[in-house]
């Protein structure tokens, strides 16, 4: 099963708890049908209306049903955008939001189906949790804990994914250790692998979480050195700024890599998308490697 | 249990002054009074004790910009201090000029940027019905001009075709929409499947029958005209 049938199974299940609520705007209605007909009132389709899927989410949150809200990633997050701040934030209560479709798993749909800005615009807000999980088994135990809290948060689905899950990744998590001093390579989410096979031959240490928000900057503190190579799956340098707070009273050089802010105006597929913007592993390679060659002094 | 003390009106307008201090209101405070009296002396089954009370009526202010006539009766109700009236928008005031409901007990939404209050009221009305809360009702405040954004379109369409019969909706009509609303403002709910009343904005007798008479098996609107005093 791909993240988004882990997550129709799993939002099944959590609705046993009659706070659950699913709200969606025809996105993924059919796969919901089944669940829809067992808890009618609690599987909510507005239609192709985002605006008031966000607004009913607020609604719903007041009085005190646990919202999961899903559609892409443009129309749940972009589209909407003043009813996330508004009709959640600003009324003091908290919503699941859940989508498909990530940077580009929709490439050849073209920019309209795009959503690389989406965890930057969530970060616009205040104490949101953001998940981007790497593995269709990392999705349930997130989703689960998510709901049973009450804070906004959101959860960032993908096509893409790496060969193996790791489920406890908020903390940063190595997956490979080059010694005390090397260089940090965080990896977020689906991009673990290329990152991996990027440095596999490179003294550079690897962590991994699937937590961007809050991020890990008590295990950022304690694994880094010098140099810093952040690897996130949606815009590039999103979380720049929590890194460079971070280690504010350090010397330290960051290389930010993501998604790149240009509309190519290309299709194809993820593949060629991760080429594109370098994160392939080749890609990811040249940009680690230019990095960490020490600079000629100029001329 | 339904409030049916009446305001006095001289202590409402006294509040307002208070409210005012000095201050020219635009026409729209005086032009929602009517509607908030009528709503809060007669259908609202609210008061300051129940505000937290999962199965009291809801009334939401979409309109937010509507909001000194809205503080006075809040005032006069006993649902915030008087005395929060004086320095209203000030430094230390919970009082803004847009109302926020985490600063000013019986406020049910923050408001202020048009269209929210519709979906917020839908929200809510689908909340209470997954939660088996058949009498509670859900009142949303708007304003022919803020009728304009296309999010209420959403709601009205949405409560419509799903029969969302815990909900009301008030239009107060000043006829303030740039364009218009060809044919009144209630056919745009009609449409969708709602029933719809249109009557005198300053007339109580008939405010009150509007907003109760209605089936309860489908969203209902009121859409309250105010053309004297703009």
């Amino acid at each position: 099963m791909d993240m988004r049938e882990v997550f129709v199974t799993t939002a099944e299940e959590v609705l046993a708890d009659p706070r659950t609520t699913i709200v969606l705007a025809d996105i993924s209605a059919a796969a919901f049908a089944p669940a829809a007909a067992r808890y009618p009132g609690r599987v909510v389709n507005v239609g192709i209306r985002e605006q008031l899927m966000v607004g009913v989410a607020g609604g719903l949150a007041l009085t005190g049903q646990r919202p999961i809200v899903h559609s892409y990633a443009p129309f749940l997050v972009e589209r909407a955008y003043e009813q996330i701040k508004l009709d959640l934030d600003h009324q003091g209560v908290g919503a699941v939001l859940v989508s498909v479709g990530a940077s580009y798993d929709r490439a050849a749909a073209g920019r309209t189906h795009l959503g690389p800005a989406d965890v930057a615009l969530i970060d616009t807000l205040r104490d949101w949790t953001v998940h981007v999980p790497g593995h269709p088994d990392e999705v349930p135990g997130l989703l689960r804990d998510l709901v049973c809290g009450r804070d906004s948060a959101y959860l960032r689905l993908s096509t893409q994914a790496n060969a193996r899950a790791y489920p406890e990744a908020g903390e940063l998590r190595v997956v490979r250790d080059a010694g005390p001093g090397a260089p940090l390579l965080v990896a977020v989410g689906p991009l673990l692998d290329a990152a991996l096979a990027a440095v596999a031959d490179r003294p550079v240490t690897v962590a991994y979480t699937h937590r961007p928000r809050p991020f890990d900057t008590a295990g950022l503190r304690a694994l880094a050195g010098i140099e810093v190579i952040l690897v996130e799956p949606y815009l590039a340098g999103t979380s720049a700024r929590v890194v460079g707070a971070a280690l504010a009273d350090r010397p330290h050089r960051l290389l930010a890599l993501g998604v790149g802010r240009s509309d190519l105006r290309r299709y194809g597929t993820p593949e060629d998308h991760d080429r594109w913007h370098g994160l392939d592993a080749a890609g990811l390679r040249r940009s680690v490697d230019a990095f960490l060659t020490p600079a000629r002094a100029a001329a | 249990m339904t409030t049916t003390t009446a305001t006095d009106p001289a202590l409402l307008g006294a509040l307002l002054d208070r409210v005012r201090a000095g201050r020219e209101f635009g026409a729209n405070v005086y032009s929602t009074l009517d509607v908030l009296q009528v709503l809060y002396d007669r259908v609202l089954r609210i008061t300051p004790e129940t505000v937290d009370d999962p199965d009291r009526d809801r009334f939401l202010l979409s309109k937010g910009h509507a909001v000194a006539g809205y503080y006075a009766l809040l005032a006069a109700k006993g649902f915030v201090p008087v005395a929060w009236l004086d320095d209203q928008g000030g430094p230390e005031s919970r009082l803004g000029d847009h109302p926020d409901r985490l600063l000013v007990p019986g406020v049910e939404i923050g408001s202020g940027s048009l269209g929210h209050g519709l979906g917020l009221g839908v929200g809510t009305a689908l909340g209470l019905r997954a939660q088996g809360r058949t009498d509670p009702r859900v009142y949303v405040l708007l304003g022919d001009a803020e009728l304009d954004e296309g999010s209420n379109h959403e709601a009205i369409a949405y409560a419509g075709a799903t029969g969302l019969g815990n909900l009301t909706a008030i239009v107060l009509d000043n006829r303030s929409a740039s364009h218009g609303w060809p044919g009144g403002a209630a056919s745009r709910f009609t449409v969708n499947g709602w029933t719809a009343e249109t009557v005198d904005g300053r007339d109580h007798a008939a405010l009150h029958t509007a907003l109760t008479g209605h089936d309860h098996h489908r969203p209902h609107v009121v859409v309250a005209v105010v053309t004297d005093g703009e």
